[in-house]
């Protein structure tokens, strides 16, 4: 009963806070140019989450999750721009392809273990990126311009809270328990009856197909793709691990405010735009040297534990 | 005809760029070889050496051998601090965690060189005149003469060094195994310093062999010889010192000939196929021994 309460309260949360934005945006309180902003921070939280599967979670260690989001920001935009179709199915293609490219790259370089995987797969990001390069129907080295604004804050908070939903119950099922006991130790695991391998590359097909359906959501938010490695390399790469590893590898919750955190405050500190990167990798290497595990460490956010909190700030205040 | 001529020529410019790997590469497999990591700000250090030795030659106005040694100097200081500040605390922690510190070194090293080298490139001074030899169809550059010529030079002196002294016998030691170093009486954090500031000197000079070579430095330079000198360094087998030449001078080849064959913009992609076909059939390295895995 209890559950279902909060099951019924946490919808409504996630409706009341998209009514929110609906308002305030009629109300012209929020300005288009921040409406954007919350878009691409519901593109950002589709990413971390999605590469935290692989990473947290499963324990692989990728860094080549833009070459997934590139592979579905093109098709998704060649779809819509050349053929017309509509963008729902777009998206889906565009994540259905990432999620098979994830499969077929999975299956060889998932043998692989730690830096060696890292090396692998930023090298599959890459290559991806030299093909976008090299393919004159996405524009090739011009970039794909043209495409139309199909993405609106509405659907990408959608596909976010799906992304969320989907990954945190894979987690919490058998498949998720596999996962975990790769990630722990797959000598044990493989002991055990866990097919190791499977799990690994399921998860990461799983990974690569909502990286997909984000890039697919954000070339149709920006109109504009470009074959940089900012856009779509291995900068790209790691600016997701970055949010990945300050929300915590294993931590969806801190993914989502990872992801919201670090997307918003370069908005406000354009003007430091230069110091904002070297502000970055000296918190990453502070937080690996003085707290490997992220900022949350494998915990999550949840509505119980913040009552907890709170009522536990009420006690010892009256106490005190 | 032509087409092995041009072969040929890009053969000799493959050679010359992959001497430069090959010097990258040494640094990368010596660390991996002595704590297991891979220095993801390895090319950075690079970049830094083509920038000190553009310093010393401009402002100090060295010559090019001494502005060498300045530069080899100050990125084996550079080499030093970064592994006695970002990854010595970390030497028993995961080994991922430590892949994260090297790549936000990496990263911040890029920034802060732009930050005060400025973002945009800069023509590297040209300490000797050009010059091209012809050698009967295909010609040579005695810039590229410059490159075989220090990279020869300086991989036998490293072989040398490992070989046949003492320092290199211990680190060869602590290679092997830590513990049972630390027992016969090796300074291990001294050795795993030497090791990071020897492979940062070596980078240095490729990064300035690269500056006269391509006449151009900037702050981003690293990033791409860095990530394919750690592939040649893979192909020859990590940890493995002459695997590193060996690599080197195979990438350089291979992409070069890319060239010839096709289109320019591949030759990015050809690395890290070379890597993935590598990883997947002779994850060791074309030199390496199959190892066994410990439980």
């Amino acid at each position: 009963m209890a559950n279902k309460l909060s099951g019924l309260l946490k919808v409504a949360l996630l409706v009341l806070v998209y009514a929110a934005v609906q308002f305030l945006e009629g109300r012209g309180i929020l300005l288009p140019y921040h409406v954007q902003i919350l878009s691409l921070c519901c593109i950002n939280i589709i990413l971390v989450v999605s590469l935290n599967l692989i990473n947290g979670f499963t324990g692989q260690f990728s860094i080549g999750h833009a070459g997934f989001f590139a592979i579905g920001a093109y098709l998704s935009a060649y779809l819509t721009v050349k053929l017309q179709l509509p963008f729902i199915p777009a998206i889906i293609c565009g994540g259905i392809l990432a999620g098979l490219t994830g499969l077929a790259v999975g299956l060889p370089a998932l043998r692989l273990r730690g830096d060696y995987l890292a090396i692998a797969t930023l090298g599959f990001g890459e290559i991806i990126r030299v093909i976008i390069l090299n393919t004159d129907a996405v524009g090739g080295a011009r970039g794909f311009s043209g495409i139309p604004k199909y993405t609106t804050f509405g659907l990408a908070y959608l596909t976010a809270i799906i992304t969320v939903v989907v990954i945190r119950n894979f987690v919490a099922s058998d498949y998720g328990r596999a996962c975990l006991a790769v990630r722990e130790d797959e000598i044990a695991a493989e002991s055990l009856g866990v097919n190791s391998t499977y799990f690994k590359v399921l998860a990461f097909a799983l990974g690569a197909f909502f990286a997909g359906a984000a890039g697919a959501l954000f070339s149709h938010y920006l109109q504009y793709m470009a074959p940089t490695p900012s856009q779509i390399g291995f900068v790209k790469s790691i600016d997701i691990l970055i949010m990945l590893v300050l929300g915590g590898l294993g931590s969806i919750t801190g993914s989502v405010v990872a992801a919201i955190v670090l997307t918003v405050i370069p908005e406000f500190l354009r003007g430091f735009a230069e110091y904002r990167m070297i502000l970055y990798p000296i918190l990453l290497m502070a937080v690996m040297i003085y707290r490997p595990s992220g900022l949350m460490a494998g915990r999550e956010l949840t509505l119980k534990g913040l009552t907890e909190l709170f009522k536990g700030a009420k006690t010892r205040a009256y106490h005190s | 005809m032509s087409w092995q001529i041009a072969a040929l020529q890009q053969l000799i410019n493959g050679l010359a760029v992959g001497s430069v790997y090959a010097l990258i590469a040494l640094g990368y497999t010596m660390v991996y070889g002595i704590i297991k990591l891979i220095n993801f700000a390895h090319g950075d250090i690079y970049m830094l050496g083509a920038y000190f030795g553009f310093y010393a030659i401009t402002m100090l106005k060295l010559p090019l051998l001494p502005a060498m040694l300045v530069s080899m100097v100050a990125a084996a200081i550079v080499g030093v601090l970064l592994e006695r500040i970002a990854y010595r605390p970390l030497r028993s922690s995961p080994r991922i965690s430590v892949l994260i510190t090297a790549i936000g070194a990496s990263l911040l090293f890029q920034s802060t060189a732009q930050l005060v080298f400025g973002a945009s490139f800069r023509p590297f001074p040209q300490a000797m005149p050009f010059r091209r030899i012809q050698l009967g169809p295909v010609f040579i550059t005695n810039r590229q003469l410059l490159i075989f010529g220090v990279a020869v030079l300086l991989m036998v002196i490293l072989h040398v060094l490992v070989t046949y002294t003492k320092f290199g016998k211990a680190m060869r030691a602590v290679a092997r195994d830590k513990e049972a170093a630390l027992l016969m009486g090796i300074n291990v954090d001294r050795i795993i310093s030497a090791t990071f500031a020897l492979g940062s000197a070596l980078a240095a000079t490729a990064g300035i062999l690269v500056g006269m070579y391509y006449n151009r430095i900037d702050p981003y330079m690293g990033m791409m010889p860095g990530l394919k000198a750690f592939v040649a360094a893979v192909l020859g087998g990590i940890g493995i010192v002459p695997g590193a030449v060996v690599g080197g001078l195979l990438m350089g080849v291979a992409e070069n000939l890319v060239v010839t064959l096709g289109s320019s913009t591949l030759r990015d992609a050809v690395a890290f196929a070379v890597l993935i076909v590598v990883l997947l059939f002779r994850p060791n390295g074309l030199l390496g021994k199959k190892g066994m895995e410990k439980v």
